[in-house]
């Protein structure tokens, strides 16, 4: 050790001064570090100094840039068919996902609309949705995701955006069902819009018709006048579109006249339905079987046909 | 004499400059973790071949302004230069005379050391443990290393013959 201190006396003391210059160098940059973590001081610098590089990070990066290009360049036909396919198929991809959204679009606007029947009728209502659909010749029945849990009892009428939709028969803890208009068992007080007669819509067991039978053949009635629920019977309540007549024609033994009509609720194509929740009678029967003959009192400009 | 010496001093800005755009040369994520540190291996070189153009205050100069390039905390390369360069011109005299294959071994041995220190100025500054390609940097520094020793040798020899 002494004999290459002596043979190298420059080295050596170059080396000692060189540890004390290594010292101050450590302080420093320990100094910087410490203020650069803490005091953010040195950020301004840091972003004028790298205006300065920008053009040697443009020079690191022209390497990459080329490979790219080249790359791309030489990229045989076969690699580009085969993107061509991928991307084709991202499209598909991409094209159906577009249109599950226009299916969400055509359910928010349903939805919307609901709302807006809800508040311009200012009654109280309850959101559901059709979970199960029963149709058969004479069932006509739908059965919604809410039940006594939710608040849901038998007799409720259900309503859609554009009309009556069919009660409640039956509930259970978090489904019930719901008898729809259609059902052949179903029958529902209407008011004819533009005379003020009333009469009972009955189901016919086909979904896009109703039946008016028993009309006086005198009454008036013509395709498209509008029924309204006339709130007699308690079950349903007053003013609800019902239907729209299409055809009137005489009854099998000439005595009355009878009507089809088209259901006003989209019955085939709900999937978003409001329950009523206020009963407009709560004892009310739950189907309007009385009122079966031709009106007694005439509160309209009909007469009863002798 | 001169004209060699300003020749000479152009090579080393120029290469401290390649050492720059080197470092910054964005690399296949595979090959990311084996980018060497090539500022080291530049000052390396001309701290074994010209001393007197590397002091510990051109390391350290270097240093922060490779901070700035990168962007990383100012002074850390710094530090890391100013050690790295402390111990070679201490064991210069060793270390030119050694043949080639122990030579690599104390460049891996320096590359090593530097990447400790790192590791220490990081963990002072409360970042996490590296993931393990960490400490493959200084392998592929010291794969590099005779190449790039010479090819600088042979560029300033050509220099010398130019002016011969």
């Amino acid at each position: 050790m002494a004999l290459s201190r002596t043979t190298s006396a420059p080295l050596f003391a170059e080396g000692a001064s060189g540890t004390l210059r290594l010292v101050v160098y450590l302080v420093l940059a320990a100094v910087l570090m410490a203020s650069d973590r803490h005091g953010h001081h040195l950020l301004r610098l840091r972003a004028a100094a790298h205006l300065a590089v920008e053009p040697l990070y443009r020079l690191a990066a022209l390497p990459a840039d080329a490979a790219r290009s080249l790359r791309l360049a030489v990229a045989d036909r076969q690699a580009l068919t085969r993107e061509n396919a991928e991307l084709k198929q991202a499209l598909l991809l991409a094209q159906a996902r577009l249109n599950r959204l226009g299916v969400l679009s055509e359910q928010n606007q349903r939805l919307q609309s609901l709302l807006e029947v809800q508040r311009s009728l200012g009654l109280a209502v309850q959101l559901a949705r059709l979970v199960d659909v029963q149709l058969d010749t004479v069932r006509h029945r739908v059965v919604l995701n809410v039940g006594s849990a939710e608040g849901v009892s038998v007799g409720q009428s259900v309503l859609d955006a554009s009309g009556v939709m069919g009660q409640v028969i039956e509930v259970l803890p978090h489904t019930s069902t719901v008898m729809l208009v259609t059902d052949a068992r179903h029958a529902i007080p209407v008011t004819l819009e533009r005379t003020g007669l009333r009469t009972i819509a009955h189901g016919t067991g086909a979904l896009d018709r109703l039946e008016l039978p028993n009309i006086p053949v005198s009454a008036d009635v013509a395709p498209g006048d509008k029924l309204v629920s006339s709130g007699l019977g308690g079950t349903f309540p007053a003013g609800f579109p019902v239907g729209e007549v299409t055809a009137v024609r005489a009854d099998q033994n000439g005595m009355f006249a009878a009507a089809t009509v088209r259901p006003a609720a989209a019955l085939d194509r709900s999937g978003e339905v409001l329950v009523l929740r206020e009963l407009a009678d709560p004892v009310g029967p739950p189907e309007a079987a009385p009122e079966s003959g031709p009106p007694a009192a005439a509160a309209g400009p009909v007469e009863r046909a002798p | 004499m001169s004209a060699r010496q300003r020749s000479h001093a152009w090579l080393f800005l120029a290469s401290i400059a390649a050492a720059y755009v080197l470092q910054l040369l964005p690399l296949p994520a595979a090959l990311a973790p084996l980018k060497p540190y090539w500022l080291a291996l530049v000052l390396l070189y001309w701290a074994l071949e010209e001393p007197e153009r590397v002091g510990l205050g051109r390391a350290f100069l270097c240093g922060l302004v490779g901070d700035v390039i990168h962007g990383e905390i100012l002074g850390e390369q710094a530090l890391r230069l100013t050690i790295f360069t402390f111990i070679v011109l201490r064991f210069r005299a060793r270390l030119r005379f050694f043949p080639m294959w122990q030579q690599a071994l104390a460049v891996l041995a320096l590359l090593a050391n530097d990447r400790v220190v790192l590791l220490m100025t990081r963990a002072f500054a409360g970042d996490p443990m590296p993931p393990p390609g960490f400490w493959l940097a200084p392998l592929a520094g010291v794969a590099v290393w005779p190449w790039w020793f010479l090819l600088l040798d042979d560029l300033r020899a050509r220099l010398r013959v130019h002016e011969a």
